[in-house]
């Protein structure tokens, strides 16, 4: 076992541990904060599907999450008004019901990801970059004028979605349920890597000649992995929604796309918990450096730039060790 | 950020004296840092300086900083309601803000004082009877502003708003008071920065008036942009692109405009001058309109604690629906659905001495209400 | 709609669009020497509006709040080249978003401490105050013309200068190999300083030339730093010339877009639906063009590489 792989165990041990204790003292704010997290780094485990395996940095994955929230939204508040979805041809009704929404989610953000992909995949570097920055401010703009889902004040939801034999308004057992998800996307995205699939794909990375070479094509590898990394970080922009009860367009902005990045850098590029480790730090600053003083962004950034500059292969890096595989 | 303001040594005397209130309460969720900073540091010194003219040391306020994002916003609402256990929320300047956070914490049996931003929702069917603005519903200036301009002649408007909802609310509201024709309406970009293209159809047009809701920035940047335009139409709008805090920044090219508000620091009522005289004292800078709004949603904590211990929810909503405060802006009180009954006044961006500021011309509307309470069913 | 409301639009057009030139050339430049994405270009907008309205609050002179602007600006670039960016060269785009992500944080909030929350005042000078009248009879503000031939004059220099000076062929030369002009006894290091500097300096001016009839605030860089990565990822990263033909097209296509798509939809829809999916058409106009751009020519229209 090396150390990265004891290091992740102790990551893991402390999701399940620290809420359970924060349950067992009455705290119920602490779980919401680790749900927080949890979901995020559940965002940032999809994006690190492209980027940490296929080196495809998006600038644009907020597009996803926010895909993911209003599927959310706009089932709910269907539901919840009784309005029907779509009466034409068929009749489609809003639903409350977790594993439906998710799964709208999931297909949703997985085709827009696909069209998305298509399209943006043919530029590479810096252009793809900024091409993808570009559909994320399509989407945001259309957010924010779509004003038959309230537009830029967005939607609340006024009670949390169901999930068949649980009760999700006990913050614990609704962490539970993002904890879940986290590992299996965890899970899911270590086999991947591992697997011809995922070979091929961080082959397609460094040296795509060569996979041409044996015949494989790197724009498909790439499309696929864009696609389902969309889809995770959809599920997560679900979560997300659920988790504040609430959908507004500034999930589609580019500064989330933007922290999504970070989470992954924080923690490790190329790690598999590296946007887990950053995602939970970068709760927990922006929690406590918060209190401060007003102008606790300086500090922030000022961390930030540290890490950046002095702390290359990030916090991961730093504990255990250099990579192996990754280059 | 967070501070808090409390003495135990307080409370302690006031339990001892016997006196019914106990210790109050209350989160403060408001913007801070960011661009939108001005407003939420105004509502917060003005609500502050309510608190401790009071001379209530038991009233401790925890303040958090919302960054203007609603998820933001969300999460530490779950915070104070469940970790630091708050009696009352208040704070938000935004609506998509308000919206996000008021319907579940007033669902969790907290009160909430809305010292800004009064999303017409919250005043319709989602009203609450734990939810209090103390500020506007949204549409309130842009009524009146409708029925003045009506009284005073204009027959065209051009009318101009970013495109999202609480803009077509303000909208809306000015031509649900206004009789004469509307000859353009135009929706821009939230955020847009350059008014070239608007302002050359504003010139264009028929119109005899420019009637625009263009909060913060985007208000500085077309007003500086069409006074050096050679357009000559006269100006109006709701007092939010011409506070205070916005004017300093826009200078003398917003000397004429009139713009509708229920508060002006020369507003000549009961306890307003020494409002403007004590926050100038403390800030050392004048008071806006949200520093008002701050102060009196301070005052009506203030006179609920007074009268009713905040755990008997039911005593402590009938004295915040007594409203027995001193208001800056005169006589206040609420109507069915917790939304202001108040007089509107109309004002002129003026100069005195080096300051640029609003004076008061006249009233808009006496005894205004809003236009959603018959949806109210509390 | 009049002839003359069209010119009056398309000027308008063009003076945003020099604007962003000087906001996108620094950005296009520092790229194009350095491979550098600086994320943070738009804060030294910011730095050079801010610098403007504080010297020309204390002095009364618009000319000497563009000077300051400009030094204002160029030092700060200079600095954070020097302290940060120098750093980053070697490291791959995502720390570079990264770092320069951090940077916008600490402007944007150190900018709010040292200047307060409020917006700062700064305004037309007197003298390039109201309008005037064009041949044909389009009544124009001076001072926006004046800003569309100030745009053009820099312009003329930046392309004067790369193409006809020492230091442009310094310039052209690290462009395409970077390693053959320190070979050949150039000095890098200060060579990418006064590139970062002159970015940064050309940002600055913008900041405080478009601030005069805008809102100089806190995170004001912003909007425009998203306008100018667009525009020159359209023109080409590296490229001047396409930074100038990109910051055209998206001037042209924001200005006239959100005049002209919601009278179209008015051919075709009720008058108060198409002015909202016009509106609403109009804000997604500039990433519509620039996702088509890319997909027409994948480098943008005068970029050679990735």
């Amino acid at each position: 076992m090396t150390r990265e792989t004891l290091f992740n165990l102790a990551v893991l041990a402390g999701l399940i541990a620290l809420p359970l204790y924060a349950h067992l003292a009455e705290e119920p704010f602490t779980i919401t904060l680790a749900t927080r997290a949890v979901i995020l780094s559940l965002a940032a485990v999809g994006l690190n599907i492209a980027l940490g395996i296929g080196g495809l940095v998006s600038l644009g994955h907020a597009v996803f999450f926010g895909i993911g929230g209003y599927a959310m939204g706009i089932l709910a508040f269907h539901a919840q008004n009784y309005m029907p979805l779509m009466e034409a041809p068929f009749l489609i009704e809003g639903t409350k019901s977790m594993p439906m929404i998710w799964l709208v989610a999931v297909i949703a953000s997985a085709l827009a990801a696909l069209v998305i992909g298509l399209l943006s995949l043919r530029t590479s570097g810096v252009y793809f970059i900024m091409i993808t920055l570009a559909f994320g401010q399509m989407f945001y703009y259309f957010a924010i004028s779509w004003s038959a889902y309230g537009g830029e004040d967005g939607m609340s939801i006024y009670v949390r979605n169901d999930f068949p034999g649980l009760n999700t308004l006990v913050p614990i057992q609704f962490y539970g349920l993002c904890l879940a998800a986290l590992v299996l996307a965890l899970g899911f995205n270590g086999a991947l890597a591992r697997s011809r699939f995922g070979l091929a794909l961080n082959a397609a990375r460094q040296v795509p000649e060569r996979v041409r070479a044996v015949g494989l094509d790197p724009f498909r590898l790439r499309l696929v992995a864009f696609t389902i990394s969309g889809a995770i970080t959809g599920l997560a922009g679900a979560l997300f929604a659920d988790l504040n009860r609430f959908v507004s367009p500034t999930m589609f902005s580019w500064q989330l796309s933007g922290e999504f990045i970070v989470f992954i850098i924080i923690g490790g590029t190329a790690r598999l918990f590296g946007p887990v480790v950053g995602a939970c730090l970068f709760v927990v600053l922006e929690h406590y450096i918060g209190g401060w003083s007003d102008y606790w962004h300086i500090w922030f950034g000022l961390l930030l730039l540290v890490i950046v500059l002095f702390g290359r292969g990030g916090v991961i890096g730093l504990i255990a060790g250099k990579a192996r595989a990754h280059g | 950020m967070k501070f808090r303001t409390l003495a135990l040594g307080g409370a302690l005397c006031a339990a001892l004296a016997g006196m019914a209130s106990a210790e109050v309460k209350v989160g403060m969720i408001t913007t801070l840092s960011g661009g939108g900073a001005g407003l939420g540091i105004d509502v917060r010194d003005g609500f502050m300086l309510a608190i401790e003219q009071s001379g209530r040391t038991d009233i401790e306020v925890v303040i958090e900083d919302d960054q203007r994002k609603p998820d933001v916003a969300v999460q530490l609402a779950d915070k104070l309601v469940q970790s630091e256990k708050v009696d009352v929320l208040t704070g938000i300047i935004w609506s998509n803000l308000a919206m996000a956070v008021v319907p579940s914490v007033t669902a969790q049996g907290k009160f909430y004082l809305s010292p800004n931003a009064g999303p017409s929702q919250l005043a319709g069917r989602g009203c609450n009877k734990n939810y209090f603005n103390v500020a506007w519903q949204n549409d309130a200036f842009n009524e009146a502003a409708g029925a003045w301009a009506s009284e005073n002649g204009i027959g065209k408007v051009f009318l101009m708003a970013p495109n999202y909802p609480a803009g077509k609310d303000m909208i809306a509201g000015f031509k649900r008071f206004f009789k004469g024709e509307v000859s353009e309406e135009v929706y821009t970009k939230l955020g847009q920065t350059d008014y070239a293209a608007e302002i050359a159809q504003v010139k264009a047009s028929d119109a005899d008036m420019v009637y625009y809701f263009l909060p913060g920035g985007m208000g500085i940047s077309f007003m500086k942009q069409y006074a050096g335009s050679g357009a000559e139409k006269p100006v109006m709008g709701p007092a939010f692109s011409f506070d205070q805090g916005i004017l300093g920044a826009i200078g003398e090219a917003a000397l004429g405009v009139k713009n509708t508000a229920h508060w002006s620091k020369d507003l000549d009522v009961p306890g307003n001058a020494e409002f403007v005289e004590s926050f100038v004292a403390k800030y050392d800078r004048l008071p806006s309109l949200y520093a008002a709004q701050g102060f009196d949603t301070g005052l009506l904590l203030v006179s609920a604690a007074e009268k009713a211990d905040v755990s008997d929810a039911d005593a402590f909503r009938a004295a915040l629906e007594a409203a027995d405060i001193q208001s800056v802006r005169g006589a206040f009180k609420f109507g069915a659905n917790h939304h202001p009954i108040q007089t509107i006044y109309m004002r002129e961006v003026v100069k005195e001495g080096d300051v640029v500021t609003n004076r008061i011309i006249g009233t808009a509307a006496t005894d205004h209400t809003d236009a959603y309470g018959a949806d109210c069913k509390m | 709609m009049s002839l003359i409301l069209i010119a009056e639009q398309i000027l308008n057009g063009l003076q945003s669009g020099i604007m962003l030139f000087l906001m996108a050339a620094g950005l296009t430049l520092i790229f194009g020497v350095m491979g550098l994405i600086n994320l943070a270009h738009g804060s030294l907008y910011m730095v050079g509006a801010f610098c403007a309205a504080a010297v020309a609050a204390a002095t009364g002179s618009f000319a000497l709040g563009l000077v300051a602007a400009l030094a204002g600006a160029a030092a700060a670039g200079a600095l954070i080249e020097l302290v940060v960016i120098r750093r980053l060269y070697d490291r791959d785009h995502l720390d570079q978003v990264l770092a320069t992500f951090a940077l916008i944080l600490v402007f944007s909030e150190g900018t709010r401490w040292v200047f307060g929350s409020f917006p700062l005042y700064l305004d037309v000078p007197a003298a390039l105050s109201g309008p005037v009248t064009l041949p044909g009879g389009i009544e124009y503000p001076l001072y926006r013309l004046t800003l569309i031939l100030a745009g053009l004059a820099v312009a003329a220099g930046l392309f004067w200068l790369i193409a006809r000076t020492r230091i442009g062929i310094q310039i052209r030369a690290g462009e395409n190999d970077r390693e053959m002009i320190a070979a050949l006894g150039v000095d890098i290091d200060r060579l990418y300083t006064f590139i970062f500097a002159l970015g940064a300096a050309l940002a600055g001016l913008a900041g405080a030339l478009v601030g005069a009839i805008q809102s100089v605030q806190v995170g004001m860089g912003e909007p425009v730093l998203i306008l100018a990565f667009v525009t020159i990822v359209i023109g080409g990263i590296g490229s001047i010339k396409g930074a100038l033909v990109g910051a055209l097209l998206v001037g042209l296509t924001e200005t006239l877009g959100s005049v002209f798509l919601p009278e179209v939809f008015k051919l075709f829809m009720a008058p108060a639906a198409a002015t909202q999916t016009g509106a609403s058409l109009s804000s997604m106009a500039i990433y519509i063009l620039m996702a088509g751009v890319l997909l027409w020519r994948p480098t943008g229209l005068f970029g050679a590489r990735a």
